[in-house]
Parts: structure tokens; C-alpha cells; sequence
């Protein structure tokens, strides 16, 4: 792909404690490309998008989003951050959609959406409550506006997070794992949105245990192991690999 | 009937437990989030003075603070405080402690992808904390706070030990002015009244509240 890089991520590491979840990851995303981590439980996916979202600190490596650098080594090899104005910046650039939703319980479905909007980027009222409602149409929740989350069902409880990340109108979505909290007969309709996403060629990194979705959504797949990553390359080459370990991995998963 | 001829004499008891009680809750409860937060700390140079504090104000009783308050300034310090003033501190600082505690128990319960949301999001700590998490920490700890505030309405009656007149010592002298046992049946009686005020109130927030669940 020759179009604009918008993630770029160098040769980071991260630890916890003496456990070394992360080594010596690379990783590009194009803009409108729509990537899929793959990988075994504890190989470091959510750790890898979660440094990237500012949830947990790099030890070392360099982080770029849209041209900004996020963090990148000092002369001893250890991650130096940006400014605070940067990283809001950047913040602001990437939405986080989590595996359980955490929607804010104490707010109904159309103020999860705008809050952000209206007091992280001075959105005024109005416009912020017109976006939500084209955002909830368009993601088929425009009856929920008005309701609690406790109210809704899992699949659109996952739906109105998305419509909370989009709202912001990031460059970027990452999704962790955004259908195993779902009962099996609600992950469509969550598959269906960001599926209609990428047909919009939002750019995406999505972590996911969902292979034939993996199979059928990404331009490329990235297969993580122990915090390092295997095999990367477009769903054909991945999904025909001849790594010992990523077909291990698909034979158990497509099982 | 006695009663009626000492009513005067007892509301003004009244009145006096009732400005301990609204003025302990005022400094307490701001003061108890101060200290919550400040418990969590991960620095030891604030985490431990604070752990000593809350020792201190919880392991020891009420009264011993009061008599501490009342006496210590004068005779230490060398000027003298306002009995008032003393009950006023000693409350202040013993139900500031309580409170913490049930504060922090509050914020603890709030799961961590509440703090990452609104991280994620964009909101500042404390957006986030204003915002999204101290709506969720009231809900949660609006039935122990009014068990503590039920508590309170009843201890205002330790006032008296550094010579407070509130609501007990106001009945307790009458019953032994006009030996009848009716004056403190009367407060008894005031005392009840005040709690059930002190449960509706709670109730009523709860019920506002009650339009989400977790
Ligand atoms: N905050 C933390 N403190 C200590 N260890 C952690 C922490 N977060 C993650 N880990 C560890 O890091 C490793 C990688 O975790 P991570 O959550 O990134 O894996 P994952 O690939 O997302 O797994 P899963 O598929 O189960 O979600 C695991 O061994 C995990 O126990
Ligand atoms: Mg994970």
C-alpha cells in the first residue's frame, strides 16, 4: 500500500515486573488499511494496543500516530514521552473500543456519546447531540438514545461503544476483542458494524479471536506469540503459512 | 405532665446536637475524600501519616478525643479553645476518618475500565473523577454514609462530656431537677424523630439515584 502511514510503531518492549510481555515489536498501519492481531491468550495483543492507547507505559521503542511522536528511546534506550499537550493529542487521534464495553452506567446512551465531545472537545451541545443521533441511526440504535445501558443487550451495549470512540471522529479504532463478551447470536451484529466500517475504509487494528471474520475483514493479519510477532502478512499468507506455530494456532482455532 | 414546661429548654438541646451534626458533616465529608484519596497515595511520606491518622480517630473512642481537644490546647499550647469549637474539631476529624474509609471502599468497587474509558476518551484525571467516577462512588455509598449519619445524630450526645448543653445533657438535667423520668423519654423520643428525618433524606437519594444500575 502506498497510501499515508498513520501508526508506526518501532521496536518497543515492555515488561511487567520480570515477565517480558512484549519484545521488540514492529508494526505499520496504513490509513484505511484494517489490520488483525491474532494470537494465543497472554501473547500480548491487548498489552501492544494498550501502550499504543496510553493505558500502559513503553519501556522502550518509538511510537509515531499521524506524524506525532508518541514516545521514542533517550541515549540510554529508554522510552522518553512527549508533552502532555502531545499526548492528548495523539489520545484523542486513536479510539479504544474494549472487550466489555465499559459504557458509564450513570449516563444514558446519548450522553456516553457526547460527553466526550462536548467537554473534551468544547463541542457545543447542540452540534454534539445532532452528531450522536447520525452516529446511533447509522449504527441502528436510534431508539436507545434515551435509555441506560443496564437496559440495553450485550451486542448493543459493544454498539453504542463504538458510537462513543467514532464520536470523537478518531483517525483510528482499535478494537480489543469486541465480541467475546457476546453471546454467540450477538457477535453479527457487532461484526456487521465494523465490518460497515471498513467498507467506509475507517482505519482499523482489531485483536480478535473471530478467524473466519479475521479471514474475511483484514487487508493484513499479524500472528503474535509470546510477546513476539510470528507471522504477519495478508489473510491468504497467513492463513497458508508454513510456520510450524502459526498453523498449530489456526488448526486449534478453526477447530 | 413535665414535659411541656422543659419542651423550650430541650429544643434549644436540640438545636445545639443539630449544629454539631450539620457542622461535623460539612467538614467531614469533604475532608474524608481528601483522605481517601490521599490513603491511596503511593507514596509512602503521605500514604503512612494518613494510615496513622485514620488509626488513631478509628482505634480510640469519641470521648477520649473530646476530653483530647478541650484540654490539650489549653494546657499545652497554652491558649484556650471554645468547647464548642473542640466538639466541632474532634467530630470533625473522627467522622472525616469514617467517612474516608467508606469513601475508599466506594472508589475501590468502581471497575478500572471506568478510569481507562475516560482516559481513552480524552478527559483529564479529573474529568474523569468528577464526572464518570464520583456519580458512581455516591450511589454506592449512600447506605453505609447514612448508617454513619444516623450514628452521628447520636453521638452529638458526647458533646455534653466537655460541657456542651445539647440535647442529652438538656434532658438529663431536668430529669434530675424535677426527678421524673419523662425528660429523657422526651429526648429519646427527639432523637428518633431525627434519625427517621436522617433515613428519609437517604431514601430520597437513593431513589434518585436508583434510575441506573451498575
Ligand atoms: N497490568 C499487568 N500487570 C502484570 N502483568 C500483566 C498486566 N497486564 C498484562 N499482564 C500479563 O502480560 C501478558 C500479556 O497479556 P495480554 O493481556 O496483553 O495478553 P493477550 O494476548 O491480550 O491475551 P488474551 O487473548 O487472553 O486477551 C500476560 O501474561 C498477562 O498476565
Ligand atoms: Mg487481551
Amino acid at each position: 500500500m502506498a497510501s499515508e502511514m498513520v501508526l508506526q510503531v518501532e521496536n518497543i518492549a515492555k515488561s511487567f515486573g520480570k515477565l517480558e510481555v512484549l519484545k521488540a515489536i514492529d508494526l505499520t498501519v496504513h490509513r484505511g488499511e484494517v489490520v488483525v492481531i491474532i494470537g494465543p491468550s497472554g501473547s500480548g495483543k491487548s498489552t501492544l494496543l494498550r501502550l499504543i492507547n496510553q493505558l500502559e507505559q513503553v519501556d522502550s521503542g518509538k511510537v509515531t500516530v499521524g506524524g506525532q511522536i508518541l514516545c521514542e528511546n533517550d541515549a540510554a534506550g529508554k522510552a522518553v514521552y512527549a508533552d502532555k499537550l502531545t499526548l492528548k493529542a495523539i489520545q484523542l487521534k486513536i479510539g479504544l473500543v474494549f472487550q466489555n464495553f465499559n459504557l458509564f452506567p450513570h449516563f444514558s446512551i446519548l450522553r456516553n456519546i457526547t460527553e466526550a465531545p462536548i467537554h473534551v472537545l468544547g463541542q457545543d451541545e447542540k452540534t454534539a447531540n445532532s452528531k450522536a443521533t447520525a452516529i446511533l441511526n447509522k449504527l441502528g440504535l436510534q431508539d436507545k438514545a434515551e435509555n441506560f445501558p443496564f437496559q440495553l443487550s450485550g451486542g448493543q451495549q459493544q454498539r453504542a461503544a463504538i458510537a462513543r470512540a467514532l464520536a470523537l471522529e478518531p483517525t483510528m479504532l482499535f478494537f480489543d476483542e469486541p465480541t467475546s463478551a457476546l453471546d454467540p447470536e450477538l457477535t453479527g451484529e457487532v461484526l456487521k458494524v465494523i465490518r460497515q466500517l471498513a467498507a467506509e475504509h475507517m482505519t482499523m487494528v482489531v485483536v480478535t479471536h473471530e478467524m473466519s471474520f479475521a479471514r474475511e475483514l483484514a487487508d493484513r493479519i499479524i500472528f503474535m506469540d509470546q510477546g513476539v510477532i510470528i507471522d504477519a502478512g495478508t489473510p491468504d499468507q497467513v492463513f497458508n503459512s508454513k510456520n510450524e506455530r502459526t498453523r498449530q494456532f489456526l488448526r486449534h482455532y478453526s477447530a | 405532665m413535665v414535659t411541656f414546661q422543659i419542651l423550650p429548654y430541650l429544643l434549644e438541646g436540640t438545636l445545639k446536637a443539630l449544629q454539631i451534626f450539620v457542622l461535623t458533616l460539612i467538614f467531614a465529608v469533604p475532608l474524608g475524600i481528601i483522605v481517601a484519596r490521599l490513603r491511596q497515595s503511593t507514596l509512602k511520606i503521605i500514604q503512612l501519616p494518613i494510615r496513622f491518622y485514620l488509626l488513631i480517630m478509628r482505634g480510640t473512642p469519641l470521648i477520649l478525643q473530646l476530653i483530647f481537644f478541650m484540654y490539650f490546647p489549653p494546657f499545652i499550647l497554652n491558649f484556650p479553645i471554645d468547647r464548642f469549637l473542640a466538639v466541632i474539631l474532634a467530630f470533625s476529624l473522627n467522622y472525616a476518618a469514617y467517612f474516608a474509609e467508606i469513601f475508599r471502599g466506594g472508589l475501590e468497587s468502581i471497575p478500572r475500565g471506568q478510569f481507562e474509558a475516560g482516559h481513552v476518551l480524552g478527559f483529564s484525571s479529573g474529568q474523569t473523577f468528577t464526572r464518570i467516577v464520583l456519580p458512581q462512588v455516591i450511589k454506592r455509598i449512600l447506605p453505609p454514609s447514612a448508617s454513619e449519619a444516623m450514628t452521628l445524630i447520636k453521638d452529638t450526645a458526647l458533646a455534653q462530656i466537655i460541657g456542651v448543653a445539647e440535647l442529652f445533657r438538656a434532658a438529663q438535667n431536668s430529669t434530675s431537677r424535677l426527678v421524673s423520668i419523662e425528660p429523657i423519654i422526651a429526648a429519646g423520643i427527639i432523637y428518633l424523630v431525627l434519625n427517621s428525618l436522617v433515613a428519609i433524606v437517604f431514601n430520597r437519594f437513593e431513589k434518585k439515584l436508583s434510575y441506573y444500575r451498575h
